[in-house]
């Protein structure tokens, strides 16, 4: 302990500056590997048809914007309509777990009833139930309801949405919940309020920051799935953003390798615009919650 | 996320005032209405899980013993028995051979991601001036790789003109098409989930905040230097967090479909390298339209991910700390 203060601080202060610099210079070399795939997707993008096979560099000697706009139509349905489409089925599922999910958590968070415990614990374990074991049995439910293909597409996307099958959401309300004081459910009571009335007008105002972090999840999530979409989508004006692009696969001429790109970039704005605006809270949220992205 | 616990408005005249011979005699009251509310809320996910999970678990049971293709009518459907299941186990070779991608992806990529994902937060632990920036750019991977845009530009990347190539060009290395090279495919794919640590990388920031600093001054004391303080006070104080980390990843690793549909245009190629389980299943299922077949390779995924899961829980009693005392 005696040398340990001895040492003296400027000694002290001159060795962690250096340690902070040589960190400084790790973090900003895995930054830079990090971001390159990113920077080169956005720089490959503008590169004309030729630069793409011979300037493999970050970025292009000559803009090329034009791949924007070849890319935008460059299927018999444009891609305004996939972005429509996976906008519509974002909004429709966002609504459908916060809705649901929100109903289930207060039971399970604040309500006394029979089975509680054996529910929960049935609660807890389709969270890790992988939802590739589903697809095939759901697709046939679907399909015998005449869901999939029918005038409304995207039925089989969407209603397990509205009844709390993202275990994960009502988790995490579930836990949110359990930190608003039960004084004010009591003070509620007291007054005469119902558990309908409990809901209405303390759980439900008071559990806006995790209906955020669930919208913002579900629109994340739906907007990047694909193994569902592709499943359950065949008409191609019925197509999302990911199955569209998986179209591009399929052409393997080279010269839409520019407008794929391009593509690539625009069906990565949305999440990325949603990562500038809740940046903060989705690296600050994510660490009380232990929410997975 | 920051928990309200501030009153609205509409609360403020509402504080609790309760003598407590009233207050159990209302409760006892309402008791009995809210086991009926409690299933009112319940009733959307109850539904959910009879109709969208419990039946078509049973179903699909049920169908993994049949030869049902979608396109025969149901009272044609044959049952035949353990057939799919002796077909999976004795005469289909790509099972065995996606059962191996699959865990050759799981077991190389998954503990390197979390490596990644410890090694950063360490750096990034500690408060400074512009260290949120670095945290939100290390976690924006995680958000944007699993699309099927991104895994198009990775595939892009490690292919002939792509920038991996222009990178080891530099230090005079002809690269090759990378991802159409059956040695190479899956490695690219592997780098792209270890690409996205920074979700667990949040999630290990949030457990790091929790080491009390007291217990590396004690080490310091005790002449522990920085490997030994990591060794000795971080990772046990760090093991349930490493432990969650593990069992999240694990799950999700052996599941990964999207990069691999995209790479290999849904066949799983070259010559079945990237032909991950849920890939075969895939394919099985909806491209060869064999759903009996098909609903007996999800079946068994569902053991292997259950029988997992357990060893991973039966070996976390070895080496996670719980500091509060509760030994699960």
């Amino acid at each position: 302990m005696a040398t340990h203060v001895a040492r003296g601080p400027a000694n002290r202060r001159l060795n962690t500056g250096t340690r902070a610099a040589f960190r400084y210079a790790i973090l900003l070399l895995i930054l830079a590997l990090v971001l390159y795939p990113l920077v080169w997707m956005v720089g490959t993008s503008l590169k004309s048809q030729q630069e793409i096979v011979n300037n493999t560099g970050l970025w292009p000697a000559e803009f090329t914007p034009g791949n924007y706009a070849q890319g935008w139509v460059n299927f018999d349905v444009h891609f305004g309509r996939f972005f429509a489409n996976s906008l519509l089925l974002c909004a429709l599922i966002v609504i459908g777990n916060g809705l649901s999910c929100l109903l289930a958590a207060y039971a399970f968070a604040r309500l006394r009833f029979r089975l509680r415990g054996f529910w929960f614990a049935v609660m807890i374990g389709t969270l890790l139930l992988p939802g590739h074991v589903l697809i095939i049995p759901q697709y046939i439910l679907f399909k015998t309801l005449n869901w999939v293909g029918g005038p409304w597409p995207y039925l089989p996307l969407v209603v397990p949405h509205f009844l709390a099958t993202e275990a994960f959401f009502v988790f995490l309300m579930v836990q949110f919940m359990r930190g608003i004081p039960r004084d004010l459910d009591e003070a509620a009571k007291i007054d005469g309020a119902s558990p309908y009335g409990v809901f209405r007008h303390v759980i439900l105002p008071l559990s806006r920051p995790a209906l955020v972090t669930t919208a913002i999840f579900s629109f994340i999530w739906t907007w990047n799935d694909f193994f569902r979409q592709l499943v359950y989508l065949s008409d191609l004006k019925d197509y999302t953003v990911p199955v569209a692009m998986r179209l591009f696969i399929d052409s393997t001429s080279e010269s839409a390798v520019g407008p794929m790109f391009a593509m690539s970039v625009m069906s990565l704005l949305p999440v990325f615009l949603f990562f500038v605006a809740f940046q903060r809270m989705l690296v600050e949220g994510i660490n009380t919650s232990g929410l997975k992205g | 996320m920051a928990l309200t616990t501030t009153s609205t408005p509409a609360l403020r005249d509402r504080r609790p005032r309760p003598g407590p011979a009233t207050r159990r005699g209302r409760a006892g009251a309402a008791r009995r209405g809210e086991g009926a509310a409690g299933y009112v809320f319940l009733s959307p996910w109850l539904l959910g899980l009879m109709g969208i999970t419990a039946l078509p678990m049973l179903l699909s049971l049920y169908l993994s013993f049949t030869n049902y293709d979608v396109l025969t009518p149901w009272s044609e459907v044959e049952w035949v028995g353990l057939a799919n299941y002796r077909r999976m186990f004795t005469t289909d070779p790509t099972f065995w051979h996606s059962v191996q991608v699959t865990l050759k992806f799981g077991l190389i990529a998954v503990p390197l991601k979390l490596a990644a994902a410890l090694g950063v937060a360490m750096l990034l632990h500690r408060a400074w001036r512009g260290v949120g920036l670095f945290r939100g750019l290390f976690y924006l991977p995680s958000l944007l790789g699993g699309s099927v845009a991104l895994a198009i530009v990775w595939v892009n990347m490690f292919n002939r003109a792509g920038a991996f190539n222009s990178l080891l060009s530099l230090f005079g290395i002809h690269g090759k098409a990378w991802v159409n090279d059956p040695d190479w495919a899956l490695p690219t794919l592997m780098l792209l989930a270890i690409w996205q640590f920074g979700a667990p990388m949040v999630i290990f920031l949030a457990g790091l905040k929790q080491v009390p600093v007291e217990l590396y001054e004690a080490a310091a004391v005790d002449g522990a230097g920085a490997w030994r303080r990591f060794r000795n006070v971080t990772l046990p104080m760090l093991s349930p967090v490493i432990f969650f980390n593990l069992v999240l990843e694990t799950i999700h690793g052996f599941q990964g479909f999207t990069s691999a549909f995209v790479l290999s245009n849904g066949s799983g190629g070259p010559i079945d390298s990237t032909l991950m389980y849920t890939l075969n299943l895939y394919i099985h299922g909806f491209t060869e339209f064999e759903m009996g077949y098909a609903s007996a390779l999800a079946w068994v995924f569902l053991l292997a991910i259950a029988l997992i899961t357990v060893v991973l829980f039966s070996t976390g009693r070895f080496w996670v700390h719980y500091t509060d005392g509760d030994d699960r």
